[in-house]
């Protein structure tokens, strides 16, 4: 379910590090949790973002959720399949609907998040106070 | 995990788990488990917010039909010679004109004229009324009814007798009439009958909160999953789906109904909330009915609205109204509409604001967002 070579925050984002770039979305369980997801409201490119501070919105029909940035850096570009598709965010959160791609002030930054293993766990810990 | 179903600021993954409070649970909640509906505490009890989907569910209700579990609701009974009297002292419509079998949609008013819950009164006989109110004031409302109790009527919470479910939709008669001999397209809407679905006794009333045709059904708790299987049974194969409060929710809002808490309140009357038409003056004096005469005659402070948003963006609840770089009002409910396809609203601003057309800004995490006066309601089902 959750790809192994991806970092996971608490709050639910991904990052994938390819170099000195990290590529950020929301996971499954973030956007089961959020249902129907209608609207999608990310920064420009170049704005500056920081670890653990929000950046973006992401809106289904019953609740508006913040993002908050797993890494540090500047947005290099927003997917725009997500201002035609919003929903693409419900169907394949983890690869097609990744929300920003960002140039990282430190690549290393990432490995302190959870790992697959280490979130799957988080979440079925959370499951469970359902 | 804390979800707001109805607006929400800031994030809805806390990183960490409030402790939750004692729930309530219907008699359906085993079966919404095995369903796999994603629950949530509304007021007070573990509901279903959503099966399949909002999007999927308020559309099968538009176009088919969807089974809800509304058996949260309260249900209060006035009984004795004084019934009648009590619920037109305690309610802003007029009960008197009511025959047996017959519904009203009214309010539960303080002596400030403001709404202790918003409710339907079944008049049974002159001697005997059910009155359905929202879950989580059901206490409030009894111990107000008991408080102002001079007719020595008989008061009773009977909420724990009946479960209750909603078939909604334009399919909803064909359904329900494949359970019962009850004929029921002689019931008119906001009528009900006493009957029996599947062989179990029921109140059958055409009622519903969702701007479609449809029934809600009152029964004895024990007959729940018998009814919810044999509903289901008969829906399924003309396309009826199991729909939860955030279906309902976005319903009731396209159908422009006000929901208790966010529309209307302790702190609203019926001339703010747009609900004259429920409040009936000539039967006065009945509780706050002298606020409500002031208020007629000064004028009101402020007016709900419709809003569509010209902006991407939705409005949602306690959002703030701006005019001229300040507050003038707030968003009370907002959703994207499934199916008008734009995002929609309802709002209290200043009566200069109210006439249709008038552009409003809203603060959508403190940046402006273009929205405009439409009427309500947003959605009327094609008759």
């Amino acid at each position: 379910m959750y790809p192994a070579d991806y970092r996971y925050t608490k709050q639910h984002e991904w990052v994938k590090v390819d170099g000195e770039v990290g590529i950020v979305g929301i996971t499954h369980y973030a956007q089961q949790e959020l249902g129907d997801v209608v609207f999608v409201d990310m920064p420009k490119p170049g704005t500056k973002i920081k670890l653990g501070t929000s950046f973006g919105t992401v809106e289904s029909v019953k609740a508006v959720s913040e993002i908050f940035s797993p890494v540090s850096g500047e947005i290099l570009e927003t997917n725009g399949l997500l201002s035609d598709a919003p929903e693409k965010i419900n169907a394949d959160p983890h690869v097609t609907a990744w929300l920003i791609k960002v140039k990282l002030d430190d690549p290393k930054e990432a490995a302190s998040l959870m790992d697959a293993v280490a979130y799957q766990s988080y979440v079925e810990a959370a499951a469970k106070d359902h | 995990m804390l979800i707001s179903m109805f607006g929400h600021h800031g994030s809805i993954f806390p990183v960490t788990t409030p402790a939750i409070a004692e729930t309530r649970k219907t008699a359906l909640n085993a079966v919404h488990r095995r369903l796999n509906a994603r629950m949530v505490n509304f007021g007070g009890w573990d509901m279903p917010l959503e099966y399949s989907g909002i999007l999927a569910e308020h559309e099968a209700v538009r176009t088919r039909a969807g089974l809800f579990d509304v058996s949260h609701m309260g249900e209060l009974e006035i009984t004795g010679p004084g019934a009648q009297s009590l619920v037109q002292w305690v309610s802003c419509n007029n009960a008197a004109k009511l025959i047996d079998g017959q519904i009203q949609y009214s309010g539960l008013m303080t002596s400030r004229g403001t709404f202790v819950d918003d409710l339907l009164v079944h008049k049974i006989s002159d001697t005997h009324y059910l009155l359905c109110v929202n879950a989580s004031n059901q206490d409030a409302d009894f111990d107000h009814l008991v408080a102002n109790n001079k007719f020595d009527a008989k008061v009773a919470n009977t909420s724990s007798r009946y479960s209750q479910l909603a078939v909604q939709g334009p399919r909803a008669e064909e359904i329900l009439q494949k359970l019962t001999r009850t004929a029921l397209a002689p019931i008119r809407y906001y009528y009900f009958v006493f009957g029996q679905v599947s062989g179990v006794d029921c109140l059958i009333a055409r009622t519903g909160y969702t701007g479609e045709d449809g029934f809600e059904i009152y029964f004895a708790p024990e007959y729940s999953e018998k009814l919810w299987d044999d509903l289901m049974k008969a829906g399924a194969p003309l396309g009826m789906i199991p729909t939860g409060l955030g279906a309902r929710n976005t319903l009731r809002l396209e159908a422009g109904m006000c929901l208790y808490g966010h529309e209307i309140d302790d702190t609203t009357t019926p001339w703010e909330a747009g609900l004259a038409w429920i409040c009936k003056m000539e039967k006065a004096p009945f509780l706050g009915s002298d606020v409500l005469a002031a208020q007629k005659k000064d004028g009101v402070p402020r007016k709900l609205v419709g809003f569509e948003m010209l902006d991407k963006r939705i409005g949602r609840d306690g959002y703030p109204v701006d005019a001229a770089g300040k507050q003038v009002g707030r968003v009370t409910s907002g959703c994207p509409s499934p199916t008008l396809k734009k995002n929609i609203g309802m709002a209290y601003v200043p009566p200069s604001l109210t006439a249709v057309g008038t552009d409003l800004e809203i603060d959508i995490r403190a940046q402006k967002a273009a929205a405009r006066v439409i009427p309500l309601p947003f959605y009327k089902r094609p008759q």
